[in-house]
């Protein structure tokens, strides 16, 4: 990926990844949690972050949030919107909004996530108005 | 045990290139090993500690001894945390001259991404190994936008606006244009930050730093070889390193590592942030410089846009001069990686040669800090605090 453009996705589907994406496909966000601890995490491990056990699984997120920051890169074509959005679950993750004009977008806007299309029946998670 | 006047740094070199397209990599490191060993009054066989980064080739110390001929050394260190990776290793030099590891420690750094684009050679990518890389890369992050997103939570929580952050290159280009050879040595106005094009909001092109090659050198000495020099000593007084990251989706881009580096800095050295005299902080980005200022204490979280207002990073003009060199927004950003600059200039300062427009009054304690990495998701942040003799 060059400075400004947002190009085609690779996925990087490894033994630790696989059943992320393989959820997202399904139209499923999932986050991590731990069993030991009770808190959740992003992006998923399988050791846990917070208390280092690895009684750590999947689980399914609402999908909703509130945007916590944004950009636009202008210079890209079309422009993108990157953000972090805070998901109800209490974590936050990298992800892209799409479907908005642009310019009306806010930081603290409520969002629910959505699936692009990402080849070879995978798909990724991204966010629009909810 | 800390490192409080155990280390002197007697030798620097900036290199004067700022497009290399007629020098390879190992050439501009071991120009600037030359360059800096000239200016502390050293040799090469004097050298018997080796410190560079990820911007040196292949096994990075292994490689650059055997290229540079130094025959001495008995201590490397290849800490790589990006663009902070000079200002750790004058952490690390000095914790090894304390301990008596060493003597005579030389730290470079080189690059030439302008020359590596006109000869069409890929960017080094990020690593695919690395653990965030799957969930960040398919939204395209890029350097500017991932500090954008800072600079916009910032203005969010602390009603700060691009005319504040526009007031930091505005500075530095009132510093550049007495260096020569600064990439940008035009003066700008607010305005002019303003108006350029925008890039990711809220950050147009001119709160955005140069793209350089060349790079920097720095010698560090142990205490008794630095008395054995004619060379203006500068001393180490005290330095700080700290991690920063997403903290498993607990994100917070208000705030850099410089909140743990710099009171860590502060302690060892002894001095509090209103006795420093003299600031090289890193500036990839106006925002980098805005929290920077914040985490580091010289002025309260959220109110750097007051702070910066005004021309108060003006040399001769404000509170605080900055980055009197032109920094990463204006003279060199050389290899994408700003610490070493930092460093540079602090002990220009410290040593009273600065350019005489810019050279800071009785500057007895200086201070630089890095941010390596990126500001919006995982950074290395470093500090350091250096003094004059007296200091
Ligand atoms: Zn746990």
């Amino acid at each position: 990926m060059n400075a400004d453009q947002k190009n085609k996705i690779n996925l990087v589907v490894n033994s630790e990844t696989k059943p992320y994406w393989e959820g997202a496909a399904k139209r499923q966000l999932l986050i991590r949690a731990c069993n030991a601890c009770g808190k959740v995490h992003h992006y998923p491990r399988t050791i846990c972050p917070h208390c280092f056990s690895d009684d750590t699984a999947f689980v399914e997120a609402s999908g909703n949030g509130v945007i916590y920051s944004y950009s636009v890169t202008r210079q890209a074509k079309p422009p993108y919107v990157i953000a972090y959005v805070e998901l109800d679950e209490g974590v936050a993750m990298l992800t892209n909004i799409i479907g908005c004009e642009i310019d009306k977008i806010r930081i603290g806007q409520k969002v629910r996530v959505e699936f692009s299309e990402a080849g070879d029946g995978y798909a990724l998670p991204v966010f629009t108005s909810a | 045990m800390g490192i409080n006047g155990k280390s002197y740094i007697v030798g620097i070199y900036e290199h004067p290139c700022r497009a290399a397209l007629d020098k390879t990599l190992p050439q501009l490191h071991a120009e600037i090993a030359k360059g800096a060993l000239a200016d502390a009054g050293l040799s090469k066989d004097d050298v018997d500690a080796y410190f560079c980064a990820g911007d040196a080739p292949g096994l990075g110390p292994i490689n650059m001894i055997e290229y540079m001929g130094l025959n001495n050394v008995r201590h490397m260190d290849s800490t790589e945390t990006g663009g902070s990776s000079y200002i750790v290793h004058v952490n690390h030099a000095a914790q090894a001259i304390a301990a008596g590891h060493c003597n005579v420690a030389l730290i470079t750094l080189a690059g030439r991404p302008v020359a590596d684009a006109k000869e069409g050679k890929p960017v080094r990518y990020y690593n695919q190994q690395a653990p965030d890389f799957p969930f960040e890369m398919p939204y395209g992050p890029n350097v500017t936008n991932m500090y954008a997103m800072c600079a916009m939570r910032h203005m969010y929580e602390y009603g700060t606006t691009s005319e504040q952050l526009a007031w930091i290159k505005v500075a530095a280009s009132h510093h550049a244009q007495h260096n020569e050879h600064a990439r940008l040595r035009d003066v700008v106005t607010v305005e002019d930050v303003v108006n350029s094009p925008m890039i990711a909001d809220p950050l147009h092109r001119l709160d955005c730093c140069v793209i350089t090659d060349g790079g920097g050198g720095i010698v560090m000495v142990s205490p008794e070889v630095a008395k054995s020099l004619k060379r203006t000593r500068v001393k180490v007084l005290g330095a700080g390193e700290a991690p920063k990251h997403l903290a498993a989706g607990q994100v917070d881009l208000t705030y850099s590592g410089a909140r743990w580096s710099g009171p860590k800095a502060f302690a060892e050295a002894g001095v509090t942030p209103a006795e420093i005299k003299y600031a090289s902080v890193y500036d990839s980005f106006t925002i980098t410089v805005l929290e920077t200022l914040e985490d580091l204490g010289f002025c309260k979280k959220g109110e750097g846009g007051k702070f910066v207002s005004d021309g108060n990073l003006i040399s001769g003009v404000g509170k605080l001069p900055f980055n009197t060199d032109g920094g990463g927004l204006c003279n060199n950003h050389p290899g994408n990686r700003g610490g070493m600059t930092k460093v540079l200039e602090a002990v220009r300062q410290v040593r009273g040669e600065a350019h005489p427009k810019v050279q800071v009054r009785n500057c007895d304690i200086a201070l630089a800090h890095g941010t390596g990495g990126l500001l919006g998701s995982r950074m290395g942040s470093a500090t350091v605090i250096l003094g004059n003799e007296d200091a």
